[in-house]
């Protein structure tokens, strides 16, 4: 908004101007705080309590559910799979992506059809294609374990070996995201301009090595930053596939912050302790958000 | 530098033809233009010349060797584009270094690779700071050395471009209309200090462009082009004296010839919209007379025509005048004098001093002046 227009050399229909402004974004200045800013606060209100799903009234509980988490141990096992988690599937997940992105690219015929086979996943119901996964990975009839025999390797029992199942999940978990990273990279690809890498041909390279690391991956930039901070926020929200493969075992080993928050939650009604979870999820989100702006904004912006 | 030779160059996107037999020769150290309108395949052809392009026929050579099968980076060419194609992520002094460094510096040698602390790195990259240098220094470039090029001007920019080209000594400069991104006075400079480095250079440059303007300023020889095919190359007075067709009539010159269907008369006489002009010619089928604006005459005889509109230009002032017969407008550019006393809706009459006569297919046919009546007297 502009500084206040009051002076008595302001413009005539300056002061109606503003009016008008506030009006017209009230509307979505509403919706902002009913939608998005208003619960927020609610949960952040509630973790502050002691309320439970159903009961009448609730009391200030201060910082109890806090010093609660900060002693419970599943709370920190779960928030270490979670890191685990999002550090074993963002980079396998931005490296595939972009991998995926740039022979495809690169690809004459086709192009159309691999980008939608690879974004397939993206836009199915994982619930639906968790079961598909656990029949992959079962460990007797399972499509991988074929595999893994084929190549004279021993089976395993992937969603219940407690240091097997997070990777597991994380691996599903690429599987799903890959076609995402893949369609953010291609666009980012698409705005590299052609006659860079023809410029590049004539001043003297023009190997597929020299083409990425001259141009295509510096001014990929941008789109690398955006992309990891998705893939990052999404993997942090990682629940469904934990929900019906695994519900966080086998020995906790696959107990994420989601899973705990709504097992607290909904499961044991404990709302304000579930609340105080989801406050940790919300700081985690926003820090990523904020690293991602901070990082763009750092960035020299190529004209 | 060398000379770049062009024969029966061929060239289709599936079954467009954009090129169709384009042969021409570019001597060592001569600038050469491509001129044509947008989608005349110029810029095509610039490409298959700098290997970015393949062709489906024809053979490209430099210095008399066959470069067709080479890939772009073996053709030791430098091109200046269009957009410039400046890396965007490195400084100025880094873009006008990268055509060295990729070709003197074996890839382990080159940054951050630990080869590039061997003292023999060492002593290349000294040598390619100095280049760098000397070549900045000559284009006014000093001081902007450790700019990136989003903080450069447009005519800042160009130069760069021009530097990456120089700095290794290429075989021969391709120019992509390099200066249409720039505002018309720093064009005009832009001009200058081409042709001056070209000079200096003694540097072979085949430089595309859709202005007639530029291309006639600047070049030793332009090529005009249409439709994939070379219409005509020579000397710009030359093409502009003697156009080989109607085309190139049209293309070169501003404001354009006027172009009049004629007829030959008796005798070879030569007769627009009835009235006999001082000009014989050969009987041809579609005869069309082309008379440039500076060509008219104003007098007592030739074509009635009424005077429309005067553009009194300072130097110069060009006449839109409607013919009495059918109605076409001429442009007529007379001295500032000679059009003092003129104001619109004024009757004329116009006489061409010099003419060229174009058949049905728009080749250009001999024509000569009729000697005046009194000499035929006399």
């Amino acid at each position: 908004m502009a500084e206040p227009l009051r002076r008595s050399g302001a413009r005539p229909g300056a002061r109606a101007e503003q009016w008008a402004a506030w009006l017209l974004g009230l509307p979505a200045f509403l919706l902002m705080w009913a939608m998005l800013l208003g619960p927020a606060l609610a949960v952040i209100l509630l973790s502050f309590t002691d309320w439970s799903f159903g009961e009448a009234e609730l009391r200030w509980h201060g910082l109890g559910n806090y010093l609660e988490l900060w002693g419970d141990r599943v709370f920190w096992v779960s928030l270490r799979n979670t890191l685990i988690y999002v550090g074993v599937s963002v980079p396998a997940t931005v490296a595939l992506g972009l991998l995926a992105a740039i022979l495809i690219e690169g690809a004459g015929r086709g192009r159309g059809l691999y980008r939608a086979l690879y974004f397939l996943p993206v836009a199915s119901t994982l619930l639906g294609m968790a079961l598909v996964w656990e029949f992959m990975l079962h460990p007797r009839v399972g499509f991988v374990n074929q595999v893994v025999a084929a190549l004279g390797f021993a089976r395993r029992d992937w969603l219940n070996d407690p240091d097997l199942a997070l990777l597991a999940l994380a691996a599903i978990g690429v599987w799903q995201n890959l076609g995402l990273a893949m369609v953010l990279f291609m666009a980012g690809l698409q705005a590299i301009p052609a006659d860079l890498y023809e410029a590049l041909a004539l001043d003297g390279a023009d190997g597929a090595w020299e083409r990425f690391r001259r141009i295509t991956w510096p001014l990929l930039g941008p789109a690398l930053v955006f992309v990891m901070a998705i893939m990052a926020i999404r993997s942090f929200q990682v629940f469904d596939t934990v929900a019906v493969l695994t519900e966080g075992g086998p020995q906790k080993s696959t107990e994420v912050l989601l899973y705990t928050m709504v097992q607290n939650g909904f499961t044991f009604l404990r709302s304000a302790y579930g609340a105080a979870i989801t406050a940790v999820f919300l700081a985690f989100t926003l820090a990523l958000t904020l690293a991602q702006t901070w990082l763009l904004e750092r960035r020299a912006h190529y004209g | 530098m060398a000379s770049v030779s062009l024969e029966g160059i061929g060239k289709r996107f599936g079954a467009t033809p954009v090129l169709q037999g384009v042969s021409l020769d570019v001597a060592d150290g001569e600038f050469l233009a491509l001129l044509g309108p947008s989608g005349c395949g110029k810029s095509t052809l610039l490409r298959i010349i700098a290997g970015l392009e393949g062709c489906n026929a024809g053979t490209v050579r430099l210095d008399g060797q066959d470069v067709t099968e080479l890939p772009a980076k073996a053709r030791n060419l430098a091109m200046v584009f269009q957009s410039y194609a400046l890396y965007p992520h490195m400084t100025v002094r880094r873009n006008i270094a990268a055509p060295l460094e990729l070709r003197r510096l074996s890839a382990w040698r080159r940054p951050p690779l630990p080869g590039a602390l061997l003292p023999s790195a060492r002593a290349i990259r000294a040598g390619i700071a100095a280049e760098v240098a000397q070549v900045a220094e000559s284009l006014g470039l000093s001081a902007l050395l450790d700019r990136r090029p989003a903080q450069l001007s447009g005519g800042q920019r160009q130069r760069v471009a021009l530097a990456r080209a120089m700095v290794r000594r290429p075989a021969a400069f391709l120019m992509d209309e390099p200066l249409s991104n720039l505002d018309a006075r720093l064009r005009g400079e832009a001009r200058e200090e081409i042709v001056a480095l070209q000079r200096r250079l003694g540097a072979t440059v085949i430089y595309v462009t859709h202005d007639q303007a530029e291309a006639m300023a600047m070049a030793d020889r332009v090529a005009v082009m249409q439709a994939g095919r070379l219409l005509q190359v020579a000397p710009p007075q030359a093409l502009y004296d003697a156009p080989a067709s109607l085309e190139v009539a049209r293309f070169v010159g501003s404001p354009p010839m006027n172009i009049l269907p004629a007829r030959i008369g008796l005798g070879g006489r030569v007769e627009v919209e009835g009235v006999a002009l001082p000009f014989h010619g050969p009987a041809c089928p579609g005869p069309r007379l082309g008379v440039r604006p500076e060509a008219w005459a104003l007098g007592a005889e030739g074509l009635p025509a009424r005077l429309s509109r005067i553009e009194r230009l300072g130097a110069e002032a060009i006449l839109h005048a409607a013919l009495a017969g059918s109605g076409t407008v001429v442009t007529v550019r007379l001295a500032p004098e000679q059009a003092a006393g003129l104001s619109p809706g004024q009757a004329l009459h116009l006489t061409p001093r010099a003419a060229h006569l174009f058949d049905e297919e728009g080749l250009r046919r001999p024509l000569h002046a009729t000697l005046p009546q009194h000499a035929d007297h006399g």
